[in-house]
């Protein structure tokens, strides 16, 4: 065992590459479910975007194209989702359940052909001077894009919830879709949108796992992140800068882990390997004590029945 | 203009119909899949549901519906009562897992003795394994109000991590030559789920996913608590003056479900697999919410879901070897399957009708 091996700056730098495909799926998630949608079909969704990126950056040899087809892939299959839950008015708990289903076998039919390839490689912020200070430079002026623009959608759906109309009136279709149906706002409309755009979330989340942090297919490799992202909207009482500091508390065991495993501490590698599921338990345990932030509107149908 | 219109009660034809329509489109669209794959719709589609019943090899594929139909039949008997209730339990798949650890370990502790009783014992401890699984998400649901959802889904990860530390440690046959994996109990007779009769594919668990038909028939419509049940999902409030205890119910339901779960995991691990290995576990904890979906939630419509699924395992599985289809195409067609089956619900409960040009 030897534990001096682990660079505490490498290991802040590396936590915020776990963290962002956390960060990316929650915030997406986090909007739908604002708007009073429950999702549960963020694992599909991002193990979608993941061979859809993957796919399109191989063939293109761009990864940026990757991940914008990555984005489309998770929008398009949140899409079956909007069918299901507001136009046939489905079950939301099923329908979630049946995306994440069908994501996971339409991904590994997806993927058949990719397994084993090398995704192009994507460029890192790279500025002179900054990039090269110590410890602050590795951390936080070396990064690829994708991570800064996580950070920057956190602040943007933040301001948008706040501050804006628009933000206004998605909040008002989450917490009594009733009373906005009454005020004249498109419920189902609203509705389908931040599904979409939670849909564009988890499919640019699932593309950060292919193309950046593993970065190769592999059958099922989100293992478990759509569900951590949903949990991690719980711990951030629906609120987006909460489910920044979740998702780098939760990249931070993932990484804090993977690192005591290289550096063969005494404990199994499958107990360590099992901690962040562990570990987001306890969390929800902890949080569900306080309920009372949950949009009031959550999961429940609406049917305009004039 | 197309307006829906909620119907007073859900249609009781619609009802019935829906699986039986959901299952046509989804071979018309698993049709057109498998022919963008570049393989003859009609002769995939034919494999699938045709040759396990009826085919040249039928006599090998019909012993094997059991095999696949068993745990699917005992997991979603489970999930549908909770389901029916709105408790979601969706980590079977973990309870399945530990039900066969915790089983097997159990028969393993005797080996090499010969006993009547070893079985037994095993499927006592089968079911508690699964049984404790499930208690840990319902235990926090009661006591800290947690999302059940999430935190079973989160043990099926912890589930198979600690499936793999067993099959490298704690169960691995001493006498492998090293590989990963447990002894195999189909040559240890006191703990081999064998079939009963040779060549049905009759096992235990077939008998007793049987069992758990009946049983939650006869507690649906017979038994207070499968009343309490039921009244929970379609009243919730009416189900609080009528004196349910909610506590009771997430405790009841994920119970049983979890320890039916662990049920399969055992007679899988004693019998078709033989041996806790990595890679144990196929997805039929997961298969098996499409199966009780399929039934409507119903004892005897989730048996013949089950039945149904288990043919496209195996249909599918044929398929792979004569057409070449991907085995991930099967998984999209039972995805698909439960697609269209939540979107064709709409016909229960709402009408769809043109609307009326209203005046002001």
């Amino acid at each position: 065992m030897d534990l001096s091996a682990i660079n505490p700056v490498l290991l802040v730098a590396s936590l915020m590459v776990a963290a962002t495909p956390l960060l990316l799926a929650a915030i997406g998630e986090l909007v739908v479910e604002r708007a009073g949608v429950l999702n549960l079909g963020v694992e599909g969704m991002m193990i979608v975007g993941a061979i859809s990126g993957f796919a399109i950056a191989v063939e293109t040899g761009s990864p940026w194209l990757g991940f914008i087809g990555a984005a489309v892939g998770g929008a398009i299959l949140s899409l079956l989702f909007v069918v299901l839950t507001q136009v046939a008015l489905a079950n939301q708990v099923a329908s979630g359940l049946a995306l994440t289903l069908f994501g996971l076998g339409l991904s590994a039919l997806m993927g058949q052909s990719y397994v084993g390839i090398k995704p192009p490689a994507m460029g890192k912020l790279d500025i002179p001077v900054l990039s090269d200070l110590p410890v602050v430079g590795p951390i936080l002026f070396s990064h690829d894009l994708i991570l800064y623009l996580g950070i920057a959608l956190t602040a943007a759906v933040w301001w948008m919830l706040k501050y804006s109309r628009m933000g206004l009136i998605l909040r008002a279709v989450g917490e009594n879709h009733d009373a906005a149906h009454a005020l004249g706002y498109k419920v189902i409309r609203i509705r389908i949108l931040a599904i979409l755009f939670g849909g564009a979330c988890a499919g640019l989340g699932g593309a950060y796992i292919s193309l950046i942090r593993v970065p190769q297919w592999t059958e099922g490799m989100t293992a478990g992140v759509g569900w951590i992202a949903l949990a991690l909207v719980v711990f951030a009482s629906w609120k987006p800068w909460r489910a920044l500091l979740g998702a780098y508390l939760f990249g931070g065991v993932t990484v804090i882990q993977l690192n005591l495993q290289a550096a063969g501490v005494a404990i199994p590698v499958e107990y360590l390997a099992m901690s962040p599921y562990v570990i987001t338990i306890l969390v929800l345990v902890i949080l569900s004590a306080d309920k009372s932030r949950a949009p009031a509107s959550l999961g429940r149908i609406f049917h305009a029945s004039h | 203009m197309i307006v829906l219109e909620k119907r007073p009660q859900p249609s009781r034809a619609w009802s019935m119909a829906t699986p039986l329509v959901a299952v046509l489109a989804t071979m018309f669209f698993g049709g057109l899949l498998f022919a963008a794959l570049g393989k003859n719709p009609v002769e995939a589609i034919g494999t699938i549901f045709w040759e396990p019943l009826f085919g040249e090899y039928a006599f090998y594929y019909r012993p094997q519906l059991l095999v696949k139909g068993a745990p699917l039949v005992l997991i979603a008997i489970g999930l549908s009562l909770g389901f029916r209730a709105g408790i979601w339990n969706i980590g079977a798949e973990g309870q399945y897992i530990m039900g066969a650890i915790v089983g097997a370990g159990v028969g393993l502790a005797f080996y090499p003795m010969e006993a009547f009783y070893i079985f037994p014992l095993m499927v006592v401890a089968g079911a508690l394994g699964g049984w404790a699984w499930a208690m840990i998400p319902a235990f926090l649901k009661v006591r800290f109000g947690t999302n059940e959802i999430l935190v079973s889904l989160m043990l099926v990860y912890v589930a198979e991590q600690l499936l793999a530390s067993m099959s490298l440690g704690l169960l691995k046959n001493p006498e492998g030559f090293g590989f990963p994996g447990s002894r195999n109990l189909q040559s240890y007779g006191s703990a081999h789920n064998a079939e009963l009769i040779e060549g049905s594919g009759m096992h235990w668990g077939v008998v007793a996913a049987l069992i758990a038909v009946i049983f939650a028939y006869v507690l649906l419509n017979r038994h207070m608590t499968g009343f309490h049940i039921r009244l929970t999902g379609e009243a919730p409030r009416a189900a609080r003056f009528a004196g349910v205890r909610p506590a009771r119910l997430i405790l009841f339901c994920l119970g049983v479900s979890g320890a039916l779960a662990g049920l399969a995991g055992l007679f899988e691990v004693s019998g078709p697999s033989g041996q806790v290995s990595i890679d144990f576990n196929v997805g039929y904890g997961f298969t098996a919410i499409i199966v009780a979906f399929l039934g409507r939630l119903h004892p005897v419509g989730i048996l013949l879901a089950g039945g149904l699924m288990a043919l496209t395992y195996i249909g599918g599985e044929i398929a792979q070897g004569s057409l070449g289809l991907p085995a991930a195409a099967i998984q999209v067609f039972q995805g698909m399957l439960l697609f269209f089956l939540l979107a064709l619900d709409l016909l229960t409960n709402y009408r769809i009708r043109a609307a009326r040009k209203e005046v002001a």
